[in-house]
């Protein structure tokens, strides 16, 4: 085993190159700002897939925390960007260690189901809440940070930075959180639970926690892509938009922290394209990649098939 | 007492409709233990095809009535053609995998054939009303259905009562009940598995796409139909118990009498309620109202 | 005197199967106990009363004086009884060293117990004694040259061996070894053997092992319980109940030695 542990130097690297990369394109401040707000729910795919748990629900999450910096920023004028994500980071955080209550109890294609559900009770919720836009949404004020707007017409750089310090954050907790005994567990839970258990662990309680860092993350990662886009709406929690997330986790595969941020922007600068110049079968392509890598390149979904059967 | 009625037969029918498309995915995941996300687009193709052939149909000046041919044959053609087409092509490579793993794949079949129906169709409505109104209307208790609707609860009961039929009294059936039960001793004891999971999955898919079919006529065919579609049947299956043929019957009525309910009394809660119920089985009695298999972890 | 590990009267039925018929056996420390009997005689029922997996129907379980009869697996091994597996229990996409370093992972959490011992510190080298201590376990197994090989992939013998190794790194004060040389070829039996009784004694660990090999339970056991029919038919040193004609029938085989029963 390497004892160099050389991934947190890379990480700050990457900070330091996405920022000179972000200034040197702007065009792409905007995908990239995206794709690392989607990335760091997929990151939160990443830990739950590690544990041999496929959510197809993350979009709960992902559309809380949105909404949650939304509803803040919308009804009482708050833009402050902290403030906004860390509501959401909570939002999320307490829905999901109230839900996990729940799903730490099931595995497989049960929890898959019932992941699913939650977050389709949601889109439910919102769809029927006027209040809120229902099925339109709601727009979003752009962010400011120490009184300072984030975006602007001439240019989103702040806000593109601050996201990428944050995917940056993000990816190093995620590192050091595998290191430590409770991340490692991770594996060993997907492996063969009882060992776990026969170890002097709880596997339930250790799901709940990763349930609820991912629930977090994705919490996070919604709000920052609401700000980004400048709009929200219930789709955010549709199932196909957490199918999303769980396409991209596929492809991005769950060896690095980093790689849902590459996936995730590869997923969109794909999309943006394949819609532009093929807007009925950029679908078609997701689904024939995705096969694959399922057929072809297993070693992406290595983590999956290595959950050992009950 | 009439909104009550109009609730309850709002609700059979519906429930019709959604048990056609959910006993096929039920079906399915009994025999070959795949819970096919593509099922919503097999509905979505069987609807397409049925405008297709009922717009032929209608174009060719036949007889109006023989329409309703044209929609179930659509159903069986879709059924036929693309039933075999995945679980021989693609499918069967992959029994043995795990579960989520044959899920994705499912998963990333509904999104291939999602925009197959677009280049094949395009993305413009499709009309094919004619055969929704031709058998009139019924009127009772101040309510007024189309026939077409109790046509459909037929239509459905049918099914429902040939498939038990044909699990419980047909040789076939049992050997099916056999192979639902233990693949690996099935097999061992010379029952031809493979031709059993093409058959289900082919049977499944035309279920699927004559859930489409007759729906077709009732509503502008358009693309994405299959997306909440698939959803609403997870959620019957999964009330009802994951595999199991009654379930899927109780699953329908549930749903189907929730969503009328609401639409009628609660409109807010119409979506919510429905999933609402879905997380509470999973959450209270994860294998379903009829008993399925152990589900929970440790 | 508190015995360190005690069974009081354990029954437990299984619709017409008795598993235990009032089982009782006071272990004392540092004992190295062999448990034999025929399948079915109740010896794996007994081990998986004691580590929480079943719980009898009467009887209560004391271990250093407290009642662990209603505890869960996961509460026993933390009080300090852990068990290995006769189907080796192991992390299979993970490495040998990998493995240990799960188990010490969950040692080491469970020993600091507070909230600031959860938080992991980002000082490098912290997670140090956890890498030695992996170390030393391989070592002491002889697993070195296995270190970054996956679990899934090891020969039989060296999946046992971190099975044990893997129970070991809990530190428990009882360690309940399932069938330790099953499965493995009979040129290896002694030499896992020696290895795990090494390790144990340098842990200072109690033992009881379930074993079907005669030769193993009289080399290594100081003392022996014999199951049959949900009883225990004998229990003193190996020889005397070796040779104890009611065992020799019913368990040994008046006959023959009992051939290797158990696979993988």
């Amino acid at each position: 085993m390497n004892r160099q542990d050389r991934t947190p130097l890379l990480i700050v690297a990457s900070l330091v190159l996405l920022l000179g990369l972000g200034l040197l394109f702007p065009n792409w401040q905007f995908l990239g700002t995206l794709a690392i707000g989607k990335g760091l729910t997929v990151l939160g795919l990443l830990l739950l897939l590690r544990t041999g748990l496929v959510s197809f629900g993350q979009g709960l999450y992902y559309c809380l925390g949105a909404y949650a910096a939304g509803t803040l920023s919308q009804f009482t004028g708050v833009t402050d960007v902290l403030v906004l994500l860390l509501t959401a980071a909570a939002a999320s955080g307490v829905a999901a260690v109230i839900l996990g209550i729940l799903l730490a109890a099931y595995r497989g294609i049960f929890f898959s189901m019932l992941s699913l559900a939650l977050s389709m009770i949601l889109y439910g919720l919102l769809v029927k809440t006027a209040a809120l836009g229902s099925t339109d949404g709601f727009n979003l004020a752009v962010p400011t940070l120490l009184g300072l707007p984030l975006a602007s017409y001439e240019s989103r750089y702040p806000l593109f930075s601050l996201a990428c310090v944050v995917a940056a954050l993000a990816a190093l907790a995620m590192h050091y959180y595998f290191r430590t005994p409770l991340g490692r567990l991770s594996p060993a839970i997907r492996d063969n639970e009882i060992r776990v258990e026969y170890l002097g662990a709880s596997v339930r309680a250790a799901v709940h926690v990763k349930y609820t860092i991912a629930g977090v993350l994705a919490g996070i990662g919604g709000a920052l892509t609401g700000l980004t886009v400048g709009h929200i709406d219930p789709e955010m929690a549709y199932w196909t938009t957490s199918g999303e997330f769980v396409f991209v986790a596929i492809l991005s595969g769950t060896g690095s922290v980093a790689a849902p941020f590459l996936g995730s922007f590869i997923f969109e600068l794909v999309r943006t394209f394949a819609y532009e110049y093929s807007p009925n079968s950029w679908q078609l392509a997701l689904g024939t990649v995705m096969l694959l890598i399922i057929v072809f390149l297993p070693a992406g979904l290595w983590s999956l098939m290595q959950r050992r059967r009950a | 007492m009439s909104a009550l009625l109009a609730v309850a037969i709002d609700g059979v029918i519906y429930a019709s409709w959604l048990f056609i498309i959910a006993v096929g995915l039920t079906l399915i995941y009994g025999v070959m233990k795949i819970l096919n996300i593509a099922h919503g687009s097999l509905y979505a193709l069987g609807a397409y095809a049925a405008a297709s052939l009922g717009g032929f149909w209608f174009s060719q000046g036949y007889a109006p009535l023989g329409s309703y041919a044209a929609l179930v044959l659509a159903a069986v053609l879709v059924g036929l053609v693309i039933g075999p087409l995945i679980e021989r092509g693609l499918l069967r490579f992959m029994y043995g995998r795990d579960e989520i793993i044959l899920l994705l794949v499912t998963y990333a079949v509904f999104l291939i054939l999602e925009d197959a129906i677009k280049l094949l169709w395009g993305v413009d409505p499709y009309i094919i009303a004619e055969p929704y109104g031709l058998l009139g209307i019924v009127e009772f208790a101040n309510l007024i259905y189309p026939t077409y609707s109790f046509v459909l609860i037929l239509v459905s009961v049918a099914a429902g009562l040939l498939l038990t039929w044909a699990l419980h009294r047909t040789r076939h059936g049992k050997l099916l009940a056999a192979v639902i039960h233990d693949r690996e001793v099935s097999q061992a004891m010379g029952i031809n598995v493979r031709s059993y999971y093409l058959a289900t999955f082919t049977a499944g898919a035309m279920l699927a796409a004559l859930g489409g079919a007759l729906t077709a006529p009732t509503v502008s065919v358009v693309p994405g139909m299959g997306v909440e579609v698939i959803v609403l049947a997870f959620a019957v299956v999964v009330i009802g118990g994951l595999g199991s043929l009654p379930g899927a019957a109780l699953g329908a009525l549930i749903v189907g009498l929730l969503r009328a309910a609401a639409v009628h009394y609660a409109p807010a809660l119409e979506l919510f309620s429905i999933y609402l119920v879905m997380a509470l089985v999973l959450a209270f009695r994860p294998q379903g109202l009829f008993a399925g298999e152990q589900v929970r972890s440790i | 005197m508190t015995h360190l590990l005690e069974a009081k009267g354990l029954n437990k039925r299984f619709g017409a199967v008795t598993a235990a018929a009032d089982i009782s056996v006071a272990v004392a420390q540092d004992s190295v106990i062999g448990l034999i009997g025929t399948n079915g005689a109740g010896k794996t029922t007994f081990v998986n009363m004691v580590t929480g997996y079943l719980k009898p129907d009467t009887g209560r379980i004391f271990f250093q004086g407290r009642d662990i009869t209603a505890l869960h697996p996961r509460q026993v091994t933390r009080l300090g009884i852990c068990r290995s597996f006769q189907i080796p229990q192991l992390y299979n996409s993970l490495s040998a060293y990998d493995n240990l370093i799960v188990a010490l992972g969950i040692v080491l959490r469970n020993a600091k117990p507070g909230v600031f011992s959860r938080v992991p510190r980002l000082v490098p080298g912290h997670e140090l004694p956890l890498h030695e201590a992996a170390e030393a376990m391989l070592e002491r197994f002889g697993l070195g040259e296995f270190r970054d090989k996956l679990a899934g992939v090891l020969p039989e013998g060296i999946r046992k061996l971190l099975d044990i190794a893997m129970a070991l790194a809990v530190k428990p004060r009882v360690l309940l070894l399932d069938e330790p040389t099953s499965g493995v070829s009979s040129e290896e039996k002694f030499e896992i053997m020696d290895r795990v009784m090494t390790a144990v004694r340098a842990e200072g660990a109690t033992v009881l092992f379930v074993e079907h090999d005669m030769d193993i339970v009289s080399r290594y056991a100081n003392r022996v319980l014999a199951f049959y029919d949900g009883r225990i038919l004998a229990d003193g040193a190996p020889e005397a109940v070796l040779a104890d004609p009611e065992v020799r029938e019913y368990v040994i085989g008046a006959h023959a030695q009992p051939k290797e029963v158990s696979h993988a």
